[in-house]
């Protein structure tokens, strides 16, 4: 029989790696995990690969990646190693994750109220006046519990000490949750007899707390509120996602056209019985997008007069319009005293450290070495229009100290971070060390909930940072193993 | 019982069930006309653009194609996406129709249609060679038995079954009816031939519809023009005749919500199939009333589209 993985030669460099802590030493999680791919040859690894590929394909999880030429579907990206991390460890990121997304909510609800932390000095006024995704049209309302962001995505990455950073704070319409639930299900058909000797922590509760945190939220208090999942339609690069979760919650998926707000400010869908009332909306359209009425007057993808039954109370949005006011990479440099502001509590995870562009002594530093940092802009998502300062051209340094020069406000830089490595199956048989991140989901409304791990996006590209799947990355699924 | 269904997901389960069906015919039709031209005798001229024919498609052919050959007409019915009827872009009409659905669909569904139409379009070549037709198009129609299997079982017995039920068996009717036709311009012209094709095509005609052994079951008799006209047309046991398809098709309706005009219509031509009795004869009138039956068949999708698909329609 041809031997396994040799855990020898499997070289980690000088980042941290998740699951190998020095040559050929598994951590404490993952030994169940190495000793088991030790006793598997190359060609049955293969087999595993081709396995899982052949059921994404016949699951039809997929991806819409927008290019020149049109929208291309893509099947999803998996790599079959899961990444492991332990379960005490976990329930320490559980509780940051949690208090980091109380405050947040504590803040956009003070933001449109009386602003008490610009009153009171922790936040500069000129940041809000500035902000982008601020809407003068949410200044008043109260959702309910005070919650605006009910589902977060926060990205997570280790640095080479091993400590868990947050990156960033995804509040407007986070994607992926869906892809933690199917990679899970792949890796049980892949890897079956793991699961055996180790304590996997299950994550397929998800669909019924969010069904739970959706729920209470309806502004009619009945016993069966209906909740509908709001999507941009078909061509959405997480259209999949949508479909998903609205089967998995068993609730209508709809589109803009489906919904109408009646004379009465309440919000119903099209049935074949005529209208009904929604209740509850977890909508996966930006806010620009939201109400013609209001923002963007050319959306076909909204509903006219949304925005008019929601600030009545007649109809929940989730997440409610403005909460993206949080999620400003700007802003975030601020969270860290946000959570002291309003919890008086010290934050549990730290942020990366981060420039702001905006002040000028700050600038001068990231001006003179955008050869070291990473430049983001302040309103991007999905890793579009940053800059990883050592993967970079002349030019493209250039270029940025240009737009930084032009929009101070809109960049911030950080430290490029020696994210943290699991080993990813490459060719055929052979494991290499891939940078990943770590995309954990909360939920709020009345009570608190995190995702057993998260999603975990790998960049396959050997030495690439960039883990984004509209930019080559893929995922692999996450195991919080108890022991 | 209080039950949601969006205007326009019944629209797309209804037409998932359509193109579903469509593809499974459409599958058939080309494995029994292969079937068919094995047993013509010579000097009767019977070409393979029949097939075009019958599905009202020599336009979109023509555009296409000069040569009237079998590689054409295969391609043409199995492949072609110029073709709105083809196998393959019925599947991938059904398969778009299941994403857009999924919700309301059992869950396997999706991944089943998803991997029929991979599975069509990967393979098509052997479905266009003769070689390896036969197996190809029998995996296909499997793959069909499978998804109605799938909502048969493990489906609710909810809106979204009935629209799916009326989507399938207005689908049927209309190929019922198609087929019958096809079958008595065959004979029509081959009525010069001194050869007696008469048994063969009426056996083929009954194939098509997978109704040769439900029809020597039921008729204890011999396979004759008017014989199988009748069966297909007024048979109230088999489920791909047009009267047990209408019958399936007013119970669905009975239980939809705003029914009552669609079910008129419904009623209408029901009646007229059963008391319809020029069997003896199946030259042109025959081939006029097939073509009425189908005018009224899309009358009644019209309805349909009316009564619960259309948009605008909201403020009652």
């Amino acid at each position: 029989m041809k031997k396994g993985i040799d855990w020898k030669k499997y070289k980690i460099d000088y980042f941290y790696d998740e699951l190998i802590s020095a040559a050929g030493n598994p951590r404490v999680a993952g030994r169940q995990l190495v000793n088991h791919l030790a006793s598997l040859s190359a060609e049955e690894l293969e087999n595993r690969r081709q396995t899982a590929e052949a059921t994404i394909r016949q699951m039809g999880i997929s991806f819409t990646v927008y290019t020149e030429e049109g929208n291309i579907d893509r099947a999803w990206p998996f790599d079959i190693i899961p990444r492991t991390i332990s379960a005490t460890q976990w329930q320490v990121t559980a509780d940051g994750l949690k208090q980091r997304l109380k405050a947040l909510n504590l803040f956009i609800n003070d933001l449109y109220h009386d602003q008490n932390i610009i009153k009171d000095g922790v936040l500069p006024a000129h940041i809000l006046k500035q902000s982008k995704n601020f809407r003068p049209e949410c200044v008043g309302v109260t959702p309910p519990y005070g919650v605006w962001a009910h589902i977060c995505g926060t990205d997570l990455v280790r640095d080479e000490d091993g400590k868990f950073y947050v990156l960033e704070d995804n509040l407007r319409v986070p994607s992926g949750v869906s892809y933690m639930l199917e990679n899970r299900a792949i890796t049980k058909r892949v890897l079956p007899e793991l699961f055996e000797h180790d304590y996997i922590l299950p994550v397929g509760d998800y669909t019924a707390q969010l069904f739970a945190t959706l729920s209470s939220l309806s502004p009619r208090k009945i016993k069966q509120p209906e909740i509908v999942v709001l999507t941009p339609g078909i061509y959405n690069s997480a259209y999949f996602e949508h479909a998903y979760l609205a089967q998995q919650m068993g609730v209508e998926l709809v589109e803009g056209s489906d919904l109408v707000v009646a004379k009465d400010d309440c919000v119903y869908m099209r049935t074949i019985s005529g209208l009904e009332r929604v209740d509850v909306i977890y909508r996966r359209i930006d806010d620009l997008f939201l109400d013609p009425e209001v923002f963007n007057k050319d959306s076909v993808l909204g509903v006219p007069g949304l925005m008019r039954a929601w600030q009545k109370g007649n109809v929940a949005l989730a997440n409610a319009p403005g909460a993206g006011v949080a999620d400003d990479k700007v802003v975030y440099a601020y969270v860290p005293d946000i959570i002291r502001y309003y919890l008086k509590q010290e934050p549990i995870i730290p942020n990366v450290k981060t420039y702001l562009c905006d002040d000028p002594k700050q600038r001068e530093y990231v001006l003179a070495n955008l050869d070291k940092l990473v430049v983001k802009p302040a309103n991007e998502s999905g890793g579009y229009g940053m800059m990883v300062g050592p993967h970079a051209t002349k030019t493209e340094h250039a270029k940025f100290a240009r737009l930084i020069k032009a929009n101070p406000r809109n960049y911030i830089a950080q430290p490029t971070l020696k994210l943290s490595t699991a080993p990813t199956l490459v060719g055929s048989g052979s494991l290499e060390p891939r940078h990943l991140d770590l995309r954990p989901f909360i939920l709020q409304s009345r009570e608190l909930y995190v995702t057993t791990g998260g999603l975990t996006r790998v960049a396959m590209k050997k030495g690439s940072l960039v883990v984004n799947s509209s930019q080559g990355g893929g995922s692999k699924d996450t195991w919080i193993v108890d022991r | 019982m209080t039950q949601i269904m969006l205007s326009r997901v019944a629209e797309r389960v209804y037409w998932m069930a359509r193109y579903l069906e469509r593809a499974e015919n459409t599958a058939r039709m080309v494995g029994v006309y292969a079937n068919l031209l094995l047993d013509m005798p010579r000097g009767i001229d019977l070409s393979w653009y029949s097939l075009v024919d019958i599905n009202d498609t020599g336009e979109a052919f023509n555009e296409r194609y000069k040569n009237r050959d079998e590689r054409n007409v295969v391609k043409f019915m199995l492949a072609d996406d110029t073709n709105g009827n083809s196998m393959l872009t019925s599947l991938k009409m059904a398969r778009e129709n299941a994403r857009t659905s999924r919700d309301v669909v059992p869950q396997d569904t999706w991944e089943i249609v998803n991997e029929l139409h991979l599975f069509a379009a990967e393979n098509i070549q052997r479905g266009i060679n003769r070689g390896q037709r036969h197996h190809y198009l029998y995996e296909i129609v499997k793959g069909c038995h499978q998804i109605s299997g799938l909502f048969a079982n493990s489906m609710n017995k909810d809106s979204a079954s009935e629209f799916i039920r009326l989507g399938r068996t207005l689908e049927r009717a209309d190929m019922a009816t198609r087929i019958l036709d096809a079958g008595a311009a065959v004979i029509l012209a081959a009525e010069e031939s001194s050869t007696n094709i008469s048994q063969i095509v009426w056996g083929n005609v009954l194939r098509s519809l997978d109704a040769y052994q439900p029809f020597l079951r039921d008729e204890r008799g011999p396979v004759t023009g008017p014989a199988v006209a009748r069966f297909l047309l007024a048979n109230e046991l088999y489920p791909r005749t047009v009267l047990f398809s209408l019958n399936r098709l007013g119970k669905a309706l009975a239980r939809l919500p705003h029914s009552s005009e669609p079910r008129q219509i419904a009623t209408v031509i029901k009646d007229r199939v059963i008391a319809f009795d020029g069997y003896q004869d199946l030259g042109t009138s025959f081939r006029g009333y097939m073509n009425e039956l189908q005018l009224q068949l899309a009358s009644l999708h019209d309805c349909f589209a009316d009564t619960w698909f259309a948009l605008e329609r909201n403020d009652d």
